[in-house]
């Protein structure tokens, strides 16, 4: 079973489909106490990062996505569920982020912003989960990119700078693009995500 | 690199596709769940539905249609056509809609745009704007191309950005439909002066058109309709035919 963190950080709803049309079992997650029996995590989320943090925090999920972690267990982030993950964000100042990771958050200086449409995920990794993907365009709307210390890049992407757009690190990946609203491809990665990692 | 956009637009009335001619003449053109399902698989990089049909009965089979589409094509999906209160961009949302794209609405209350945004956030806001031109500049039009509102079109989505729009979806009235091209210029003036994404509407009838859509009219993404709904182009083969040309599609 999936759980997916639901915190109030936007629609839930094409997470929920994108596993289910897979043929996954998926629950929707509205406290730490509805985790018993879910045996992959995933946090999703749009919004800003101060506001995520908050919201994680009021609803208890920080601590317990932290002890999910460190506990071994599968776990997925998207969007911003990727960036949480770090220790701060440009977007936020002065809050303190999840911290899972080392690194920081960082906004986009040239082009449009937010980044919208579809890009390239170029392969970086080495991992199973890295060797299953090759390089696929996927779907991204955001302004801001994390920059790990870390050599966990599982995918890189350029707009106007290269940007670490995916990280893997032992239990964690997770994923700056939308897999589920990147079609063939992005229903790809999460079903390697599922069978692999 | 990011790539140029071909979003197929479907404009659904009473559950149904269908395309007309400056908003008038409508023909039906098929299912919105197959057409939905057979453009995801030519390599469309979103959905554009509008519900053309201003009515009650019409807008709700519109969600379901939306609902329906979410459950087995994953790509954006942006909702359009009598979208005018926050209850109304929430329920196209949960429909299973990514972003929502409104015109008249913004015209009459700017307010919706920023509430739209603060409570959903700016990238599912799309700004939809119809231009007509009227002499040296382009004013920004309401009700379907109906009625004339005092904007010019550069100063409205200025404004509008400044309220959080996400994005502007540009349509040229005297275009629509007309497969005589996009409004180069109007595209071109709109596209170098926003701070968001735009994505050309109205009038594609040839390949080169959405060529230069994107190489003169600098535009990021490119809607497309009668050319596609007719078959007499895949979008499959548009993509080629930009690759070829040097413009960074997804294929």
């Amino acid at each position: 079973m999936i759980g997916i963190v639901d915190y109030n950080a936007g629609n839930l709803f094409s997470v929920i489909n994108s596993l289910r049309f897979l043929g996954f079992q998926v629950r929707i997650l509205k406290s730490p106490a509805e985790l018993a029996g879910i045996d992959r995590l995933i946090l999703p989320g749009v919004g800003s990062f101060g506001a995520a943090i908050a919201n994680l925090q009021r609803s208890g999920f920080s601590d317990a996505v932290i002890e999910w972690i460190a506990s071994g267990r599968p776990f997925l982030g998207i969007c911003l569920g990727l960036q949480l993950l770090f220790e701060t964000s440009e977007e936020s100042d002065g809050i303190r982020g999840l911290s899972v990771l080392k690194g920081s958050v960082r906004k986009f200086r040239t082009n449009k912003v937010p980044q919208i449409g579809w890009n390239l995920g170029r392969v970086f990794g080495k991992s199973a989960l890295a060797e299953s993907l090759g390089d696929e365009y996927y779907y991204f709307v955001h302004s801001y990119y994390v920059c790990p210390e870390e050599e966990i890049a599982l995918l890189k992407t350029e707009y106007s700078v290269e940007f670490v757009s995916g990280i893997q690190k032992d239990n964690i990946v997770a994923v700056q693009f939308h897999p589920e609203k990147s079609s063939y491809a992005g229903l790809k990665f999460l079903k390697n995500w599922v069978e692999l990692c | 690199m990011l790539t140029k956009r071909i979003i197929p637009c479907l404009d659904v009335f009473e559950g149904r596709v269908v395309k007309g001619v400056n908003f008038r003449n409508l023909e039906d053109i098929g299912d919105p769940v197959e057409l939905a399902r057979y453009y995801n698989d030519e390599g469309a990089d979103e959905l554009v539905f509008l519900d053309v049909g201003a009515s009650y009965k019409s807008r709700n089979l519109m969600l379901d249609v939306v609902n329906a589409v979410s459950q087995v094509v994953f790509i954006p999906i942006s909702v359009g056509g009598g979208i005018r209160t926050v209850e109304d961009i929430r329920s196209a949302l949960l429909a299973g809609a990514d972003k929502v794209s409104f015109c008249t609405a913004a015209l009459e209350r700017p307010e919706l745009i920023r509430e739209g945004a603060k409570i959903f956030g700016s990238q599912c806001i799309v700004l939809s704007v119809d231009a007509r031109k009227e002499g040296e500049r382009y004013v920004a039009y309401k009700y379907g191309g109906r009625e004339r509102s005092d904007w010019d079109v550069i100063r409205w989505i200025r404004y509008a950005e400044s309220l959080g729009c996400g994005e502007v979806l540009l349509n040229s009235i005297d275009r629509d439909g007309t497969k005589e091209g996009y409004d180069l210029e109007l595209l071109k003036t709109v596209s170098e002066s926003a701070g968001v994404p735009v994505i050309a509407s109205g009038g594609a009838g040839r390949l080169h058109q959405i060529y230069e859509a994107f190489s003169e009219g600098k535009a990021d993404a490119a809607l497309v309709a009668s050319i596609v709904h007719k078959k007499e182009f895949r979008i499959r083969d548009i993509k080629l035919y930009l690759k070829d040309k040097g413009i960074n599609v997804r294929l």
